[in-house]
């Protein structure tokens, strides 16, 4: 029972009480089974706001800790070993936050088989938040695996018309990557005596060459889910075809495991491998930025050009995560949650009118601000929110990492061996590039003359609807929170500050010890 | 100079209502503007505009008060990270108290006159519902130009510097469904696009800036950073000529200097009131507040200080010359306002920061009302137009009727009188004649070029002072003098007093304005001495005396081609055979944005499609990952099963799993041939070989 009621493991297992009454409940009342959804996620948002009145920010390490022995099986030491700090706290939030919104964006866009979407959808929960609150490697690879499956199917049966083929690639792309982490795992564990991070972080002392190749290994699982350019092949095809809900959960929080990975293992675990890679990492990180945001300026499908405009952002996260410096790590943690924000948003607004209108092809709108003027004005916020606007969320994030990255690049810094302050001054040039594509989406849309849709719609007796109340709801938390990391950002800033003061210090004295 | 944390004496606290005011005043008409009338609207915002006066004089006075001392108002925390500590300050002194000043005054003025222009602008254009619209972006203005004139810091001004970016978007693209005729078209969708862009290619150069600033100089803050920029600049002056170059790409961009002032015309698809507010009085003259703000940085590099005076007088020269040859009256005063422009930046690059702030106050005034008086003549050739329509005398359907061209204009001072003597005053202002508020602060710029050595600016700029006096005059001539040569000047009505009033208070002050600083008094440059580093400017009877010939020259020369035969319908302008391939140039803007098309949208656009078409989507998706990789990978599956594999074992178990799947999901082995039933099967494997083999070490 004490196990049952840790606030972790709760905040984790609780949507397996929805799943376990969706697969009892009789009959096939939509409505009853989008409901028990629902609330089972407002719940499990609610325990998570419990857990953060329980978080202490100024403490720097893992708290409200839950750590039971598990496997001890030929000399393995795997335990249930739950925990949340500075880095991931944030992220939860952000996980049960975007949940319960995606369910209540499916409502009337989910027709078919709903008992098994909201299982699917609570199985998929289950996964993310075991992603971000898990301490033991072993655990963590489970919950990281597990969430394949639930999206996997989320895709495959309720996705667009080459759904089978996007579910496949993302499956096995993702797989592909996550078997030479697992590797790494079992190397570490073994060696190490103990799959718990934390203690493998104390322990330290993993020879400068083993972290070089350990660092590598788990990045191949990383890269591959951030996406980092190259690697971002399965994203746009997932993106296309997976629902609304799905996309808003892949881009809000799904990315978001790769990046996270990077600072709760790849940095802390092998930190002189983290800084003798760093400028590489910049390296590719840049390249993201600059090809994603290109790519996306000549996407034909809106939502190709929201995939790829992923590739940009989250190019941006990894830039100031490599960074080293707090500018950069913290910048990089709040990027994360303003892309789930802001790409989050942007899914849901293009989902809204997808439902209606049954095209993604940009060219067929326009001219719908006069049309529907409150989607049109919510659609304008989110798209300045993503490209970077002063006094919105997006930059905040940007420029804390832009600024973070140009310092990495002065004397003494994780980008001074190669590259220097030119990684964040090509990225830089992103932000030029995030108006290019994201005007270019907006203008062609909501700007000039009518489009083509406009006067289909029309003719088949309704035209288009500005967005009704249920929709209003849906993406006004979102808006609310674009506004307020944007002017006032310091309550999230100091939930993460101390965590990462402390990881760049141990960060200084990895460097000291270098040869 | 330093100035004190906490506000103690006069109004000071009242500082950040110069944001609250119009914010409310945009959120009041965001939710209960639909059931006020249109009165109300307009009014409700033009009364948070004025609040925002109000409280901006109350600032003045109380920097007034205090002897020229200024105060930080702290209001919140921003951005704390590391060493990066912003908040939302504001600065309240002799500077942005002027800035604040011109900004809520005039804007002020022009909600006012909105109140009027918009209620026929909207119903020349058939959509009466966009009037509240045009009040809340305006609003929205006010408060971004009040953040970006009062922040304490390079960071909390840029946020400023890009919210009015997105203002002046919204505003341009105001009519987004149409282009500056009234059609269905991209254009001025276009036109918004092209300014946001444009202007982030300078923000990008901003950005630079403050990077720089803040890893070298330690700090955004106004102050701190002005405090460590002199030993930086005798250790490693190129730092700082680094940071001052790429701000100036930031000036170029928001002020419309060579070569970001593209934008700048094409802007002018915004409502008439927006040109006079936001690309001709305030927004536009942000980027040489910046350089103002900046002086103690530009003082310590002359080589920067050279390359800003040099943009902005080249700019004001180029500009000069393609407004002689535009025949929209818009345009005209556009490439006026690029030129004036280049008169303010020249004169804050020579380091002559008074001078263009002088010439910033004076040319709000007059641009302002020549901009509003333009739109009062526009408004009464749609009436006229109207009224033709109405009354049948309609006789060219097919063709559209641009009330914007000069060519349709001619006359008017008869059938609109009021506005024909406020565009007199305006005109007189911008040309430099004495004693109008014009000569005084363009012939400062002239003398400080002059004694400071800029021989080459002050040539430059004096020609363009000549040509500034030409173009006005053809204008003149061409709008109110001569024949009607369109059926809608003959028809032309004056327009109302809510819309003339407030021209008349502007032109007072074109009149009166350069009272603010005349020579032997000072009173701008004891002013602003409280801020940065001044030096009294001295009046040369020479330098007036030239300016003064040059410009009653061009006036002349004006009146001989197009005043003494006033042009008839239909005829080509007059200096189109004379000047031939030169006037080409000056008609087509110098090809300039052809070439950038050419040189740089363009490739942009192939780059970018080349990328996603052929890198990313035919080599990289299909070929490397359908092709390369899963080809292969079945290749390799099949014959590595079939030849080396041990059949049978492995077989049951690729049959078992094959099963499973096929039940699973029966079409996913269609789109793959058996491809994932292999590939699942090796990472199977692959693993139990792994764990196997850790198992057993």
């Amino acid at each position: 029972m004490e196990f049952l009621l840790q606030p972790l493991t709760l905040v984790t297992f609780f949507p397996l009480l929805g799943v376990l009454v969706l697969l009892i409940l009789p009959g096939e009342n939509k409505s009853l089974m989008r409901w028990t959804a629902l609330v089972t996620s407002l719940v499990t948002f609610g325990i998570s706001l419990w857990v953060l009145g329980m978080f202490n920010p100024s403490n720097p390490n893992l708290q409200l800790v839950a750590k039971y022995s598990w496997i001890q099986v030929a000399g393995w030491n795997i335990q249930y070993h739950m925990g949340v700090d500075g880095l991931s706290i944030l992220l939860l939030l952000l996980t049960t936050f975007l949940t319960p919104i995606s369910i209540l964006s499916t409502w009337t866009a989910v027709e078919e088989r709903v008992r098994d979407f909201m299982v699917f959808f609570l199985l998929l929960e289950v996964g993310m938040t075991g992603v971000f609150l898990a301490q033991d490697l072993f655990l963590f690879y489970i919950f990281w695996e597990f969430t394949l499956v639930p999206m996997y199917f989320l895709i495959g049966i309720w996705g667009g018309p080459r759904r089978i083929y996007a579910a496949i690639k993302f499956f096995l792309y993702t797989m592909a990557g996550s078997i030479l982490m697992l590797l790494a795992i079992l190397w570490l564990g073994i060696e190490g005596g103990t799959f718990s991070v934390p203690e493998l972080i104390a322990a330290g002392g993993i020879p400068a060459d083993i972290q070089f190749w350990l660092f590598l290994a788990f990045t191949a699982a990383f890269a591959i889910k951030v996406p980092m350019w190259p690697l971002h092949s399965w994203l746009p095809d997932a993106h296309v075809e997976a629902p609304t809900a799905g996309s808003v959960i892949l881009a809000g929080v799904l990315l978001k495991m790769g990046t996270y990975g990077f600072l709760r293992f790849n940095i802390p675990l092998f930190p002189q491998a983290a800084l003798q890679l760093a400028p590489w990492v910049a390296l590719f990180a840049t390249i993201g930025i600059l090809y994603g945001a290109a790519v996306s300026y000549a996407q034909a499908d809106v939502k190709k050009l929201v995939a790829y405009s992923s590739v940009s952002h989250l190019g941006f996260v990894m830039l100031g995560m490599f960074a080293l410096n707090s500018q950069g790590m913290q910048g990089a943690i709040l990027q994360m949650v303003n892309h789930g924000l802001s790409t989050g948003a942007l899914f849901l607004l293009v989902g809204m009118i997808y439902e209606q209108t049954h095209t993604r092809e940009i060219k067929v709108y326009g001219g719908l601000w006069k049309i529907t003027p409150i989607f049109g004005s919510v659609m304008l916020i989110v798209a300045l929110s993503s490209m970077g606007l002063p006094g919105l969320n997006g930059f905040v994030g940007e420029f804390t990492i832009l600024l973070g990255a140009w310092g990495a690049g002065m004397p003494g810094g994780a980008f001074e061996s190669f590259g220097g302050v030119w990684w964040a001054g090509l990225s830089a040039l992103g932000v030029i590039m995030a108006a290019i594509y994201i005007l270019f989406m907006f203008q062609r849309m909501f700007l000039g003359p009518e489009g083509s849709i406009v006067g289909e719609t029309r003719q088949h007796g309704h035209g288009l609807r500005d967005l009704n109340w249920r929709e209003i709801l849906t993406i006004l938390p979102l808006l609310i929170f674009i506004f307020w990391i944007g002017l006032y950002p310091k309550p999230f800033f100091d939930l993460m500050g101390p965590t990462v003061d402390n990881l760049v210090a141990a960060l200084q004295t990895a460097k000291l010890a270098m040869p | 100079m330093l100035l004190s944390q906490i506000p103690t004496t006069g109004f000071f606290f009242l500082a950040p209502w110069i944001v609250f005011f119009p914010v409310i005043g945009l959120l009041l008409n965001m939710l209960i503007g639909g059931r006020l009338s249109e009165k109300g609207v307009g009014w409700l915002a033009s009364g948070a505009s004025f609040a925002s006066f109000v409280v901006s004089v109350l600032l003045a006075y109380s920097v007034w008060t205090g002897q020229g001392h200024g105060e930080s108002v702290y209001l919140s925390e921003w951005m704390h990270v590391g060493a990066l500590q912003l908040d939302w300050t504001f600065r309240v002194d002799s500077l942005s108290t002027t800035m604040m000043l011109v900004v809520s005054g005039v804007g002020t003025l022009i909600h006012i006159y909105a109140i009027g222009y918009m209620h026929e602008d909207v119903r020349f254009k058939n959509d009466p519902g966009r009037y509240r619209r045009f009040f809340v972006f305006l609003n929205l203005f006010i408060a971004a130009m009040m953040i970006l004139v009062s922040g304490d810091s390079y960071m909390m001004l840029f946020v400023g510097w890009e919210g009015v970016g997105l203002c002046s978007f919204l505003l341009i693209g105001f009519w987004y469904d149409k282009d500056t005729l009234g059609r269905s078209s991209w254009a001025n969708s276009d036109a918004a696009k092209k300014a946001f862009i444009t202007n982030r290619i300078g923000d990008f150069g901003f950005l630079i800036a403050g990077f720089l600033m803040f890893w070298n100089l330690g700090s955004f803050q106004f102050d701190q950073v002005f405090e460590a920029a002199p030993a930086l600049a005798a250790t490693q002056p190129g730092i700082i000529i680094a940071i001052t170059l790429f701000m100036l790409v930031g000036v170029a961009g928001k002020s419309a200097q060579i070569p970001l002032y593209v934008w700048l015309p094409d802007a002018m698809a915004g409502p008439t009131p927006v040109s006079a507010l936001i690309h001709a009085a305030t927004m536009v003259t942000a980027g040489v507040y910046l350089i103002t703000r900046s002086a103690p940085l530009y003082t310590l590099v002359p080589e920067a200080q050279f390359v800003v005076a040099m943009t902005g007088a080249v700019t004001a020269l180029f500009a000069a010359t393609i407004a002689v040859g535009q025949y929209d009256i818009k345009k005209v005063l556009a490439y006026s306002t690029i030129s004036q422009l280049g008169f303010m930046v020249a004169a804050v690059g020579m380091g002559a920061y008074v001078a263009g702030m002088f010439h910033l106050v004076t040319h709000a005034f007059f641009k302002a009302l020549l901009f509003l008086s333009a739109g009062s003549v526009i408004l009464g050739l749609e009436r006229g137009h109207h009224h033709l329509a109405h009354h049948g005398h309609h006789d060219d359907h097919g063709e559209v009727f641009d009330p914007n061209d000069m060519r349709n204009m001619g006359g008017m001072r008869k059938t609109m009188p009021v506005t024909f003597w406020l565009y007199m005053i305006g005109t007189l202002a911008l040309a430099g004649i004495f004693p109008f508020a014009g000569f005084w602060s363009k012939d400062e710029i002239l003398a400080d070029a002059f004694r400071e050595g800029y021989t080459t600016v002050y040539w430059m700029l004096s020609i363009a002072a000549f040509f500034t006096a030409f173009y006005m005059g053809r204008q003149i001539w061409m709008v109110f003098f001569g024949q009607a040569r369109h059926e809608a000047a003959a028809h032309a009505e004056e327009s109302p007093r809510i819309i003339t009033v407030p021209l008349m208070v502007l032109a007072a002050l074109s009149v009166l304005g350069g009272a603010l600083n005349l020579p032997g008094l000072h009173t701008l440059t004891d002013w602003l001495e409280h801020t940065i580093e001044v030096h009294a400017g001295e009046f040369l009877i020479s330098v007036a005396l030239i300016s003064t010939v040059l410009a009653l020259a061009g006036v002349f020369v004006s009146w001989l081609i197009y005043g003494r035969n006033p042009l008839k319908a239909g005829q080509p302008d007059p200096l189109k055979r004379p000047l031939g391939l030169l006037f080409t140039g000056m008609e087509n803007k110098w090809f300039v944005d052809e070439g950038y098309w050419a040189v740089f949208v363009d490739r942009y656009v192939d780059l970018s499609r080349f990328l996603a078409d052929v890198i990313d989507w035919r080599f990289w998706h299909d070929w490397f990952h359908e092709k390369v990789i899963a080809g292969t990978y079945n290749w390799v599956s099949n014959i590595g099963l079939n030849l080396y594999a041990d059949q049978r074992g492995i077989d049951a178990l690729a049959n078992g799993l094959g099963t499973l799947t096929q039940n699973l999901s029966a079409s996913m082995r269609k789109v793959q041939n058996g491809f994932v039933r292999s590939y699942a099967l090796s990472v199977l494997l692959g693993v139990v070989l792994i764990l196997g083999y850790l198992l057993l070490k």
